[in-house]
């Protein structure tokens, strides 16, 4: 990390999405605030920013974290997915397209971090049982769907997938 | 929901956290994996005016086969704990415990020092260290001291360690593969906060009788308790369905809880003898809940 005169600010370098971000940040600033205001990756949201409901759940280093309850200044160095990673070049991926079939989401305020805790959950265990997703989510809260059209989804996305 | 401004350090090696410890003492905080400690600066309940980040030191990271047991560097993500080889083959309970710690997302970045040294009454491992007797190493600048589990725990978020010392290390010993170890909870809901749980171990004579007992019920006093009583009416003792009766009453006259929004004094009483007579069931008929 580079040395900084001011102890309440320093430079942070990451990889978001793919791309090299570099920018000098309070040492306050929370991961998600900067992926929000600084980089303009409006797509995570902070729901209740201490860790209860998961809608600011991303990918840090491969694995999911909440970004509220991470320093921006601690993921120098990390690498980051956010849910502005899934779809490309504007066609949804495979898990959005089926969120959207079963209709997983209703107001969408906790879909970023059920995308992305279900996207982590896939890359670790392609085929899930029913039980490991509910499992797995149930860090996520969602006051609208009742789960149910949630767990089908991450299942029809694991059935698209080529035995 | 911001905190306020702090002065942030990075240290790479345990002698520059110390160092920084003996300088800045109860001005700072040290900050495992954020999971509690970011929660309440969020809420600005917690105001250090440093932080002291732990998560760039790799010698902390480490889970290590000792004589004594097994090694948990005080960095240890819960979930690399929990999957552990080690801990699989030496102390399964560890796993059981943390499987009930909360979500993944919280797992993976929680850490194994960072939930003994914050002390939550609900927190799981606490209860699994004071069952298993594991020892806390601790360190400051000038030097080292080991505290047996029971006396490392004061209160509520509150232990033996000073303001210019750190939980470097817990370790936690081996369980006689034989023994019945499991941990059980009750809460709102899965991956919810504890209402209370049970950390219990039963280790057997070569008779089928029970050799030792070690019960730990956590979430219903400001700290986890050894059930005692329980342990002693069990020891040497064939476990007989009269014997789970009596322990059920012995662990329900053990405890004194307290009333919170989640539940009263009374029902985490029931819970704590509940619990102890479906460990024991468990141990009898050598069966994971």
């Amino acid at each position: 990390m580079a040395p900084s005169t001011d102890a309440h600010t320093r430079r942070v370098t990451m990889t978001v999405n793919g791309r090299s971000v570099s920018a000098e940040v309070e040492t306050r600033f929370l991961l998600v605030d900067f992926l929000r205001h600084r980089l303009r990756l409006t797509g995570t949201h902070v729901g209740c920013a201490h860790g209860a409901c998961g809608a600011c759940t991303i990918l840090l280093d491969d694995r999911p974290a909440r970004s509220c309850l991470v320093f921006a200044v601690q993921a120098d160095g990390a690498t980051i997915r956010t849910i502005e990673s899934l779809a490309q070049d504007d066609r949804l991926s495979p898990l959005q397209e089926e969120f959207r079939n079963h209709h997983a989401l209703q107001c969408g305020y906790c879909t970023p971090g059920m995308l992305m805790a279900a996207t982590a959950l896939l890359a670790e265990t392609p085929d899930p049982t029913e039980t490991q997703i509910k499992e797995y989510m149930a860090g996520n809260l969602c006051r609208c769907t009742g789960y149910q059209p949630i767990v089908r989804a991450v299942k029809a996305t694991a059935a698209r997938r080529p035995k | 929901m911001k905190p306020p401004a702090f002065a942030y350090c990075a240290p790479e090696r345990v002698d520059e956290v110390l160092a920084l410890l003996a300088q800045h003492g109860a001005d700072a905080r040290l900050l495992a994996g954020g999971q509690s400690l970011v929660p309440l600066m969020n809420l600005r309940m917690v105001r250090p005016e440093v932080l002291i980040d732990l998560n760039r030191c790799a010698d902390l990271g480490r889970i290590e086969r000792t004589a004594a047991g097994v090694n948990y560097g005080a960095m240890v993500r819960q979930i690399e704990a929990e999957r552990s080889a080690l801990t699989g083959a030496h102390c399964p309970l560890i796993a059981r415990a943390l499987a009930q710690a909360g979500p993944i997302a919280v797992r993976t970045r929680a850490t194994v020092g960072g939930t003994l040294a914050h002390a939550d009454r609900a927190a799981e491992l606490p209860g699994v260290a004071v069952a298993l007797d594991a020892t806390m190493v601790l360190e400051r600048r000038s030097g080292r001291r080991e505290v047996p589990a029971r006396e490392f725990f004061q209160g509520d978020m509150t232990t033996v360690v000073e303001s210019d010392e750190m939980l470097r290390a817990v370790v936690f010993p081996t369980i006689d593969a034989a023994a019945f170890a499991d941990f059980f909870e009750v809460g709102l809901r899965q991956e919810g906060i504890a209402i209370a749980g049970l950390a219990a171990y039963v280790a057997w004579t070569p008779g089928g009788g029970i050799a030792a007992a070690r019960l730990a019920a956590i979430g219903v006093e400001s700290a986890p308790v050894r059930l005692t009583t329980v342990e002693a009416a069990l020891k040497g003792q064939t476990l007989t369905p009269a014997l789970i009766v009596e322990a059920r009453h012995l662990a329900t006259a053990a405890v004194d809880p307290i009333d919170d929004t989640h539940a009263t004094a009374k029902y985490r009483k029931h819970v704590t003898g509940a619990l102890v007579k479906k460990a024991l069931e468990g141990a009898r008929d050598g069966t994971k809940h």
